[in-house]
């Protein structure tokens, strides 16, 4: 039975990757000087975003997930959510520790009398 | 059975790189690739270890943690950002100039990606260095210049040791491995036909570039600086 | 059935296979044949079990008085060293490094792994682990429990912590590199026909086992490293002396150990489904329900690892949510009990030495399963949490569950492997021993931790010693039960009837070649056109 001999090779632009490596250098010089400006809590959402974006530029074009099959990029997602699980959950239990939780009293007490 | 008509250089892949549990070079290379991206998840796990930690540390303790930016030196961090960057641009254009059977062109491309790459951990070095000199590795000899950040500082720069330690094992072993595809380059080994060592030794290089993405801004860049 | 031509019945005298096609020590150590390698995880494992049962034996012996017989410190070494041997180096390599590694590339009909080289290299790496942890036995061990507890394990404990650790993570490694083989194997080395529906529910299991090794075990290596990095620094992020949370560490550490025990339930089950078929001569009863099961299960196992810390401190809501989830991942277990249950119903029943087996992991792995649950909730948890009712539970899945899996499943595909068959009286005999002490052993266990005792203390208050007499009774009994099948198996080796392909009349493609298989198991490529366990109509039996 024949199977299919030929691997599909994809060879990138050269201008493509340089407009990549320019577009992280550019990047890289935002996120130092974001840092410079206070954004109080935003600070750490633009570094992230700026982080994520630059990591799929590498992802995408440098590494070549645009070309791969379905089941590649299924598997970097996978990787990433599993993260996400890990550092959402451990670091919910932290924020929740001190959540406290406030009873409310009864409208009708049974104490104070009144029949239930 | 028909008989398959086979190009030169297939039969040069199927004779000297098909492994004999492979039915087709296709299904090596993407076998090879599935691997290799399974084994880069697990190192997003591995180092998502360490950045879970950070992540409870930094809610836990921010202002100390944003105490410590003014100790980092963003000049090196982020030439190192750039320096690291600037090797992944020329990995990648090590693997297209062995898909193209650019001998010359590969060697070149290597060679520029593993001389950016010790440059990133020589000037890593220095950082280690500077941090000694100026109290700042965790331990007896630890001293921080803001009193009631002492404690939690300390476990910053233990973070920080552990997380760029990490990574900067990672470029080592990634230079060794870049090594292995000079001398195997040298030797004629990759051709358009067979390159795929190249391209799996790019992703985990791309990789460590990635990991180092996100070190950069969460190490050097907590708090906003003056 | 494959459509493979079939050798004569009759079996040639001296017929090559993988174990006589090359002799000595370097075509055993510098193999890449998925056979071999997996025969030499089969000894490796074997050692290191009863390296961990000869201390259990110990320290069950030390039990029999309450005021125990060693000193605390020994005793604590020796239940830790037990865990982490029990854990580490046989129930997480034990089914995939022998039994899959073995199947696998034939179910799925290939002619090896996916990576033979990466396969020998998980060998040589669990080789190295076992090392160093037999090394940090000599030194005496660690006594921290296998769970390693900052800030003991890190800072206070004067045992050989690090020894330990780094044993721990080339083990960790090893499985790792397993389960990658695994995936790739599965998704890329199937044969033509073999869909994903058509793949014995055996590859389905450890598929899901080798997503659980490969997204797991990773935060097992890291957090291992850091509490190396503690105690080799004197200072670390789990420390309290600066502001370290020892939490995090249990946080970093369940978060690949509650998936860890599914890594080792879930090939067992795997093991399960191929032996109820066979030996309900019926195909399993709701594949796609099952299949989906270990799926599920490999998912839901990394969404519980909480209900660890329900005592530590832990958010009440993140612990409620724990607990929720925690019944939910029951689901897909139930799921398949009830369906090989369903199997047999209106099968053709036989009970040899591996259906025995399967009977005894259908009941005993239940009854854990159900304690788990009195332990998921949270209420219940409080009362039971660190006592021996957490000990039992565990045992109940981990030894009642997949140790009888492992032994069935050694059982079910001995002929396969070796090309004999094992004595089928002494196979029911040992079989029945097993469930005898087995139960003996961790039953009164259940009762112990209900009434309070609690686990990992060397003493105890004397009203307790009859039911832990009784457990080390039984005890005695298990550990006989496990050496008499090395006696006859070993015998079998020489001295067993030859076999042909089929002994048992089972479906699938690993019964379709010589037993045992040749080095590159097929002659040529199967071409797969029907599903799985295509057992025919009840009359028909395929000899």
């Amino acid at each position: 039975m024949s199977a299919k001999a030929d691997v599909h090779v994809h060879i990138p632009k050269v201008r493509t990757l340089v407009l990549v490596w320019l577009a992280l250098i550019c990047l890289t010089g935002m996120t130092t000087g974001v840092s410079y400006v206070d954004l109080g809590w935003m600070n750490i959402v633009v570094a992230l975003l700026i982080a994520v974006f630059k990591a799929s530029l590498v992802a995408w074009i440098f590494m070549g997930v645009r070309h791969t099959t379905s089941l590649t990029k299924l598997f970097v997602v996978a990787g990433l959510v599993w993260l996400g699980i890990m550092i959402l959950i451990t670091c919910s239990d932290y924020s929740t520790r001190n959540w406290t939780y406030q009873a409310q009293p009864w409208a009708t007490n049974p104490a104070a009398g009144t029949s239930r | 059975m028909a008989e398959t008509v086979v190009s030169v250089d297939e039969r040069a892949v199927g004779e000297t790189h098909l492994r004999h549990h492979f039915a087709t070079p296709a299904q090596q290379t993407d076998a090879a690739t599935l691997g290799m991206w399974t084994f880069l998840i697990t190192e997003v796990l591995f180092f998502g270890g360490m950045f879970a930690a950070y992540a409870v540390y930094r809610n836990m303790y921010l202002d100390a943690f944003a105490s410590t930016s003014e100790y980092m030196n963003v000049v090196l961090g982020g030439t190192n950002t750039a320096v690291l960057i600037c090797s992944s641009l020329t990995m990648v254009l090590a693997v297209r100039a062995a898909q193209l059977s650019n001998r010359r062109h590969t060697i070149l491309f290597l060679i520029l990606t593993m001389i950016f790459g010790t440059a990133f951990l020589v000037i890593k070095g220095f950082e280690y260095y500077s941090k000694w000199v100026e109290h700042l590795v965790p331990g007896p000899y630890f001293h921080y210049a803001i009193p009631q950040f002492q404690q939690h500082a300390q476990i910053l720069f233990f973070l920080y040791f552990c997380m760029t330690g990490m990574h900067a094992l990672h470029m080592i072993v990634g230079l060794g491995l870049l090594t292995f595809l000079l001398t195997q380059t040298y030797r004629r080994v990759f051709s358009a036909t067979y390159f795929a060592p190249m391209e799996m030794i790019g992703l985990y290089w791309h990789f460590v570039d990635i990991v180092w993405i996100f070190l950069f801004p969460l190490l050097y860049l907590i708090g906003h600086r003056k | 059935m494959a459509t493979i031509a079939h050798g004569t019945p009759e079996i040639a005298a001296e017929e090559v296979n993988y174990l006589n096609v090359e002799h000595g020590w370097k075509s055993w150590l510098f193999t890449t044949d998925h056979k071999r390698i997996a025969i030499l995880y089969l000894i490796s494992i074997t050692l290191m079990f009863f390296v961990g049962g000869f201390m259990a034996v110990l320290f069950r012996i030390n039990l029999l008085v309450p005021e125990g017989i060693f000193s605390a410190e020994t005793y604590n070494r020796l239940f830790s060293m037990h865990g982490i041997i029990m854990v580490f180096f046989f129930l997480v390599p034990s089914i995939p490094a022998t039994l899959a590694n073995f199947l696998i590339p034939i179910m799925v009909g290939a002619k090896d792994l996916a990576f033979p080289r990466i396969n020998l290299l998980s060998w040589y790496l669990y080789i190295i682990g076992a090392g160093i942890t037999m090394y940090a036995v000599v030194r005496g061990g660690v006594d921290t429990g296998w769970t390693f507890y900052a800030p003991y394990s890190s800072t206070y404990s004067n045992s050989y912590v690090l020894g330990a650790i780094f044993g721990i993570f080339m083990a960790g490694f090893s499985s790792i590199l397993t389960g990658l083989n695994f995936i790739v194997t599965v998704h890329k080395m199937r044969a033509p026909g073999m869909s994903w529906s058509r793949l014995p529910l055996f590859v389905w299991s450890n598929y899901a086992t080798g997503l659980i090794q490969v997204l797991g075990t990773p935060v097992l290596a890291i957090t291992m490293l850091l509490l190396a990095f503690e105690r080799m620094a004197h200072v670390g992020i789990f420390d309290p002396n600066i502001g370290g949370d020892p939490i995090l560490f249990q946080h970093l550490f369940w978060f690949y150990s509650h998936p860890a025990v599914y890594i080792m339930i879930l090939p067992g089950m795997g093991v399960i489904s191929e032996i109820v078929s066979c030996f309900s001569r019926k195909r399993v009863f709701g594949y796609n329900f099952v299949a989906f099961s270990s799926m599920a299960i490999a998912v839901l196992s990394f969404v519980v690892w909480g209900h660890h810390l329900f005592l530590t401190g832990e958010s009440m809501y993140v612990s409620l949510a724990f607990s929720f989830l925690s019944m939910v991942v029951a689901v897909p277990s139930a799921i398949k009990v009830f369906n090989w249950t369903a199997t047999m119903y209106k099968g053709s029943v036989s009970f040899d030495t591996p259906m025995l087996y399967a009977f005894g992991f259908i009941g005993l792995f239940t009854i854990g399963g159900l304690t788990g649950l009195h332990l998921a909730s949270l209420a219940t948890d409080v009362a039971t949490h660190g006592t021996y009712f957490v000990v039992a539970h565990f045992h109940y899945v981990m030894v009642g569950g997949m140790v009888m899996a492992f032994m069935g499943g050694l059982h079910f595909w001995w002929p396969k492997m070796t090309g004999r068959m094992y004595p089928e009286a002494w196979g029911k005999f040992a079989a029945l021993i097993v469930f005898i002490g087995f139960n003996l052993t961790f039953f009164p266990q259940f009762i112990l931790g209900y009434l309070g005792m609690p686990r990992r203390y060397h003493a105890y208050p004397p009203e307790f010693q009859a039911l832990n007499v009784l457990s080390s009774a039984g005890a005695s009994i298990l550990g006989i039960g496990y050496l008499i099948p090395m006696v006859y198996l070993l015998w079998s080796l020489k001295n067993g009837p030859k076999v042909g392909p089929n002994p048992w009349g089972a479906a699938g493609l690993e019964w379709q070649i010589q037993s045992p298989p040749t080095t590159f198991n097929f002659d040529e490529t199967p071409i797969v056109t029907e599903e799985a366990y295509n057992y025919g109509p009840l009359e028909e039996v395929i000899g």
